[in-house]
């Protein structure tokens, strides 16, 4: 593979560096480069469609974990020894990686958290608690992940405010002109999720940060499902937080994201006291660290931040262009081939989606399809993937989901519908 | 169907999902609990009807999977007329059955409900299967005055 060259160059204030010429994107090689895929699972080739929960590490992310525990292993931003610079070196080389993923202006913009749940906590209690009282509101959307709820809600409750919650239609399509009306002068942010992990919609955000700010509301977006899919560039998006986890984008588990808008971080209190995080302490009185430390008390993930590092690393020596279009193939194949089986009824029709394929099989609990399909090797998610207000919208007590990455391929998708017949004579259905 | 399917799912438990037996509410009810699996997120209400130490009726409700319906209609069937202490029997048996725990579970009080030795070799299936009883074990354990609401 070439060097990598900025990703972002097409998008419309992507640093405009001349793109490298990469290697058309080629599943078959870059399914090499992911050990965990080939293996047998009951006897049957692995088929691995549950990325949206987790995604897969290519060889990269392993060989940076153990490299890093084998040769620089040491604690941060305070050792004068080589050990502690190398550490050091490579956290913070990591840091101005993200900001070039998400095509942010600046490196104190990127604060590392454990994922996208901690990041959206985060802002909850640091912003959220010094900008909400009594009678305010924050908006969310009816397809919001749990993590995208509860901290909105315990701060709501806290802060005597409201959470408002802006609906779908049938297809998971947010519905514009009732999603404006919520936006009122008592909202003070709106969270809101750029992919959603149980449908795949994507969402206008774009369109929802502008009508957003219009009335000065800040935006935060919930990209945990849309990194690993989309370009991201939070300058273009305009949006004010953005949050993503690492596991999901080929790192680590236990290491996350939290992009900022530096006038917004500069004036959030720290939400976690501790080390790193503060310029000096007596008892009397402390000075909290500049950007982005104040946010990153005590020793953190390291070798995840670094893990994270190659992963980026890895996703910019792929041609991310054929990727997205390899995926968006997979994904119309797998929907034209599961809604066609018997009995099936896809949940989430929304037209612009990526990666992800949720469907109830009629007479069948999606569990007991999680069960036969993992006999025939196929991992899927069966369950209300943690977002249960979505699934009583849509009158479910659970769906199926087939989550897809970049290495899935269409004969994974012919195993999955053949997977899916065999639920269907199982149960005779 | 490859054995280890089939021996999950089979015909009677294929059977009690498609028609659950002695479901809906129960209207002269005057015990009643909820249970929930918050991992899958399968809910059912058992209510029973006790006079005397006895089950003289018992309903369920709810959602889930083939294997948790299917173990709470074949509960019902097999827990009408007896006494709370023979219920309370047939769920360390079954429990057994299920888990391998505390030695081989007595087939003959199992009864019909034997088809659910297949869910052991499939550990994460256990509580779908023993939903339904740990929810009759706390409608058994309410005092009738905090009952119904039916």
């Amino acid at each position: 593979m070439t060097a990598p060259a900025d990703l972002r160059a097409s998008t419309p204030r992507g640093g405009a560096v001349a793109r490298g010429a990469k290697t058309a994107f080629d599943v078959k090689s870059v399914r090499g480069d992911f050990p965990i895929l080939h293996q047998a699972v009951f006897g049957r080739p692995l088929v691995y469609l549950d990325n949206a929960a987790t995604a897969q590490k290519p060889r990269a992310v392993i060989d940076a974990l153990t490299g890093y525990y084998a040769r620089d292993n040491a604690n941060i931003h305070r050792g004068l020894h080589q050990l502690s610079e190398r550490a050091t070196a490579a956290y913070e080389e990591t840091r101005s990686k993200v900001r070039r993923f998400l095509n942010a202006a600046l490196d104190r913009e990127i604060v590392f958290v454990r994922g996208t749940t901690e990041a959206i906590n985060l802002v909850a209690q640091s912003y959220g608690r010094t900008h909400l009282g009594p009678g305010d509101e924050v908006l969310i959307t009816t397809m919001e992940h749990h993590s995208n709820i509860v901290p909105w809600q315990i701060l709501c409750g806290e802060k005597g405010a409201r959470l408002r919650v802006a609906p779908i239609g049938d297809d998971g399509e947010l519905l514009l002109d009732e999603f404006e009306a919520l936006l009122g002068p008592r909202t003070r942010l709106l969270s809101v999720v750029h992919v959603s992990n149980a449908l795949g919609t994507i969402n206008p955000v774009k369109r929802l940060v502008e009508m957003a700010h219009r009335r000065n509301i800040p935006v935060l977006l919930d990209g945990a499902q849309a990194a690993p899919h989309l370009k991201v560039d939070v300058r273009d998006l305009d949006c004010d937080f953005y949050a993503l986890s690492g596991h999901k984008l080929f790192g680590p588990t236990g290491i996350g994201v939290l992009y900022g808008r530096e006038r917004l971080l500069e004036a959030m209190p720290p939400w976690q006291g501790g080390g790193d995080m503060i310029a000096s302490v007596s008892f009397e009185k402390t000075t909290y660290n500049r950007l982005p430390y104040r946010f990153e008390a005590g020793t953190p993930h390291i070798a995840g931040v670094i893990g994270l590092g190659a992963a980026l690393d890895y996703l910019e020596s792929i041609d991310r262009d054929g990727c997205i279009a390899h995926e968006d193939d997979v994904l119309a194949y797998a929907t034209r081939t599961i809604a066609a089986l018997p009995r099936v009824r896809l949940v989430g029709t929304a037209r612009r989606k990526t990666g992800i394929l949720s469907f109830v099989v009629d007479g069948v609990h999606p569990h007991d399809i999680g069960t036969i399909l993992d006999r025939q090797g196929i991992a899927i998610r069966a369950g209300h993937h943690c977002t249960q207000p979505l699934m009583d919208r849509f009158g479910v007590p659970a769906t199926a989901r087939a989550s897809f990455a970049l290495y899935n391929t269409r004969e994974e998708v012919d195993a999955l519908a053949a997977g899916v017949r065999r639920v269907l004579e199982v149960f005779r259905a | 169907m490859t054995p280890d399917l089939g021996d999950l799912y089979q015909e009677v438990i294929l059977d009690h999902n498609r028609q659950p037996r002695n479901f809906g509410a129960l209207p002269g009810a005057n015990r009643r609990a909820e249970g929930f699996n918050p991992l899958c997120g399968d809910r059912v209400t058992v209510q029973l009807e006790m006079q005397d130490g006895v089950v003289q009726d018992i309903r369920f409700q709810g959602s889930g999977c083939a294997i948790s319906k299917a173990s709470a209609s074949m509960m019902t069937e097999s827990l009408k007329g007896r006494t709370r202490e023979h219920a309370e029997e047939m769920f360390r048996e079954f429990h057994r059955l299920l888990t391998g725990v505390a030695g081989a579970p007595d087939a003959a009080a199992l009864g019909k409900l034997v088809v659910f030795g297949g869910v052991r070799e499939f550990p994460v299936r256990v509580k779908c299967a023993t939903l339904a009883w740990h929810t009759l074990r706390s409608a058994l354990e309410n005092a009738p005055d905090i009952a119904t609401t039916e």
